[in-house]
């Protein structure tokens, strides 16, 4: 999993059934020092996340699993808000 | 699997229910002399690790499912062992 910043959001109108009331959120992965790091991407939400929160996000085939039984053909999902995190 | 360092640990009250009671570590990938390798990943933590402990890290959603002891998480990293040591006989050194 990777600490990503929310972005944005996409609006689809069309599109998979599957994805039918799923929020697509655009992320910005972060270091730990808040720093971009690497591309944006679009991923799916599956915990109400906003624009501008901190949040984590896990890639690959787990991705649809907050969804099931359905499974979306997602490769990212945001699966947590982040409160804070602290370096030792 | 990769080795790695934990470099913090992460808070995150809201989050997927599967998630509920994980521990979320920052784990920096090293490379076999020690440098960082790439960018910090957060993982679950299986094994009571703690920051500053070098660690041993699956990037993979099945393993690191099992790591959390729950099916169909939605997780991709955890980690699952502490390293003591790690033996380079002078002969196989590649890196």
């Amino acid at each position: 999993m990777q600490v990503a910043r929310v972005i944005g959001d996409v609006i689809s109108t069309i599109k998979e059934p599957a994805l039918a009331g799923h929020k697509l959120l655009v992320l910005q992965p972060v270091t730990p020092d808040r720093e971009p790091a690497g591309r944006t991407l679009v991923a799916v939400d599956a915990v109400s996340a906003g624009v501008g929160e901190y949040v984590f996000f896990v890639r690959g085939k787990e991705a649809a699993f907050p969804f099931y039984p359905s499974e979306p053909p997602v490769d990212a999902c945001v699966v947590g808000i982040v409160d804070r995190w602290d370096l030792g | 699997m990769q080795l790695g360092r934990v470099i913090g640990t992460l808070v995150a009250t809201q989050k997927h229910r599967k998630l509920e009671g994980a521990k979320l570590l920052l784990v920096q990938p090293l490379a076999l002399d020690g440098q960082p390798r790439g960018v910090p990943v957060l993982t679950i933590d299986s094994v009571g690790a703690g920051v500053g402990e070098r660690v041993l890290i699956v990037i993979e959603g099945r393993a690191a499912g099992e790591a959390l002891g729950r099916k169909a998480a939605p997780v991709d990293a955890a980690i699952i062992g502490i390293v003591d040591r790690v033996d380079l006989p002078t002969e196989n050194q590649t890196s």
